[in-house]
């Protein structure tokens, strides 16, 4: 485990994460440093573009395409000298999901290098780290990253003699999962009730305060200060068959040995799971499985040998989202497991739009029904209706889509549990967990 | 008339001069006084344990807000409690890798032993008893929140101890626990 293998954490410490002087002993603040002294904004946003990162927050979408969508004004613009913001998205709540924990955590120097990077290369002199309120070991030791940062003059004004300025700041939230939504987020920074926005405008344009605002997640930002270190092409090579850089797998469920792994982008599935999660727990056998945290469709045994990169798994008809594996044996009940998720849904649905605000309670509603015993053939058909008015495009957000994702293939790959529930008149698994 | 008393309650006179040095600093970090707010709510919260409708006036006029607007900020957010609650308020994890892995026995010692219900208080008011999603320690399942310590790897008898002894701890009253 080195730097060049295992970028983002070779240096997590969670027992007592690395102070700033720790940190630039190891070759900490190195990044920031070239890209300050030795690069314009323009090439940093090159060098991002060339190293083909792609965001980690769940979505994939390309770092530097999305950051090339900031405004760029010319000095006589009076559009110029308006503020842009740099937000890090550490609100970490999908179900099975605890990557960036590690990092802000374990590595939270690492973080604050990386925002830095991005601050510059996207102009802003304005940053916060949103983090979820449960966080609280990670609040204590972000702030006082931040006090030895802003010591250090890695923050505050005329960074280390490069006329650049940054203030970086820490939002602690108060819950809610649609806080992590990206415009829904910018509302709970302003302030005000967490519903997502429309788009356009892009946040990229019009985001905080209705400025031009990046919202990147932690583990995507975490990758800059070793772009910059090490060039895009070391970062590509890391995975030369498949999206560029290592990525921090989870696995969780009932498995012998759950965690964190960062590993090339592209292992397959049943590398995490089996050598690496150490496989399903003694009497248990695999059933089905959530690749990249609750919003994401089943895949089943079938499915091990499919690369965990953005384009083999939509191929295999899921998504990677945030890389953590959700874990179904065949003791658990997939129907029970089906119905804890869209009470997830339900309960967080900010209830801005109708098809989530009703349609989540109502699948609720069904499979609590087939779950007991008491539903029929027809309660499946309403759910397969379901699926499709939550769907992509008749939503305000992507919360609803992320809902039906493991409904609808638990409909599919579950179907002979969920007859023999309405069949029997009672869930076959009761009892057995 | 006792509404119009308490919305004419000066900040000043309402908050500490401590809860006034966070919320100030909240302000000078945001571009408006409004997108304080719920940093504001957590610093009053932190101090007073809940956010009554005294403190939810006082805190919008010093915000110079509607309280109408910062209700719907407050109510929107499960970490700010809008009732009052016990000292201690345990968050029990009923997300999906919970779940797969013995929330339910977990929940169940929990109720037994406390004889409270989600969203109830014990009649001593140490405990207050509400589900939480996700904590992010699924590779630890199950898992709890209890103030800002959180709670790994639980068992409906380790849960179990874990509360008799913050109830031990509380009986014996010069013991302070830090939450
Ligand atoms: C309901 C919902 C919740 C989300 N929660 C998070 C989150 O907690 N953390 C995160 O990084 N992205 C989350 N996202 C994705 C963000 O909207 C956004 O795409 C991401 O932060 C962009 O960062 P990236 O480009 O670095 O991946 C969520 C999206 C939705 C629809
Ligand atoms: S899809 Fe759900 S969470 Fe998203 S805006 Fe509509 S109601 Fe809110
Ligand atoms: S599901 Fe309980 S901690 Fe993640």
């Amino acid at each position: 485990m080195n730097a060049l293998t295992h970028p983002l954490t070779h240096l997590v410490n969670l027992q007592s994460p690395l102070n700033l002087n720790e940190y630039s002993q190891q070759g900490g603040y190195l990044g920031a440093e070239k890209a300050l002294k030795e690069y314009s904004p323009s090439q940093v946003l090159d060098i991002v573009k060339n190293s083909q990162l792609k965001g980690r927050g769940g979505a994939g979408f390309p770092t530097g395409m999305k950051w090339s969508f900031v405004p760029h004004y010319d000095e006589s613009d009076a559009r110029s000298q308006d503020n842009k913001y740099l937000v890090c998205n550490a609100d970490e709540m999908e179900p099975g999901t605890f990557k960036d924990r590690l990092l802000l955590e374990g590595v939270p120097h690492q973080l604050i290098e990386a925002m830095i990077i991005a601050a510059y290369t996207i102009g802003a002199n304005k940053a916060y780290i949103f983090l979820r309120g449960e966080y609280h070991l990670a609040a204590k030791r972000i702030e006082s990253a931040l006090k030895e940062a802003y010591q250090a003059n890695w923050l505050g004004e005329n960074i280390q003699g490069s006329e650049y300025q940054l203030d970086l700041y820490l939002h602690t939230s108060a819950g809610r999962y649609i806080c992590g939504e990206e415009t829904a987020l910018i509302n709970a920074l302003e302030g005000k009730r967490a519903n997502p926005r429309a788009k356009p405008p892009f946040p990229q344009v019009a985001g905080l305060f209705g400025k031009p605002t990046i919202v990147n997640n932690v583990e995507t930002l975490s990758n800059l200060p070793h772009i910059l270190k090490n060039g895009p092409d070391w970062f590509i090579n890391i995975s030369p068959n498949s999206d560029a850089g290592s990525k921090i797998y989870g696995a969780c469920g009932r498995i012998k040995n759950p965690g964190l792994w960062e590993l090339p982008m592209g292992v397959t599935i049943g590398e995490v799971l089996n050598t690496h999660a150490g496989g399903m727990q003694d009497g248990l056998k695999l059933k089905g499985l959530l690749p990249g945290g609750a919003s994401t469709d089943f895949l089943l045994p079938e499915h091990l040998d499919t690369p965990m990169d953005y384009d083999s798994i939509a191929k295999a008809g899921s998504r990677l989202g945030t890389g953590g594996l959700i874990v179904l044996d065949d003791k658990n009940c997939p129907v029970a497991m089906v119905l804890n998720l869209l009470q997830f849904f339900a309960q967080e649905s900010c209830g801005w739009c109708t098809p989530c605000r009703d349609g989540t309670p109502w699948a609720v509603e069904i499979l609590t029904r087939i779950e007991q015993g008491k539903g029929t053939i027809d309660d499946i058909d309403s759910l397969l209706k379901l699926c499709d008015f939550m769907w992509i495009g008749k939503t305000h957000c992507a919360l609803a889509p992320g809902a039906v994702e493991p409904l609808k293939s638990a409909l599919t790959y579950f179907n002979d549990e969920f007859m023999q529930h309405i069949e029997h008149g009672c869930c076959p698994y009761h009892g057995a967990y | 008339m006792e509404i119009i008393k308490t919305i004419t309650v000066h900040p000043k006179d309402y908050l500490t001069s401590q809860e006034l040095a966070e919320i100030d600093h909240e302000i000078s970090i945001m571009e408006t006084r409004e997108a304080a707010g719920i940093e504001a709510l957590k610093v009053v919260q932190a101090h007073r344990g809940w956010i009554s409708d005294e403190s939810l006036h006082v805190i919008a006029t010093y915000l110079r807000m509607s309280s109408a607007e910062l209700e719907g900020v407050a109510t929107f957010y499960n970490l700010i409690y809008r009732q009052p609650v016990g000292k201690y308020v345990i968050h029990l994890c009923d997300s999906v890798s919970c779940h797969l892995t013995g929330y339910q026995q977990v929940l169940n010692a929990i109720v037994q032993h406390l004889n409270i219900g989600y969203g109830q208080t014990t009649e001593d008011n140490l405990f207050t008893l509400l589900s939480n999603v996700c904590l992010g320690g699924c590779d630890k399942a199950p898992v709890m929140m209890i103030g800002k310590q959180h709670y790994e790897h639980l068992t409906p008898e380790k849960a179990v101890e874990i509360i008799t002894a913050l109830q031990n701890q509380n009986q014996n009253e010069n013991v302070e626990v830090e939450l």
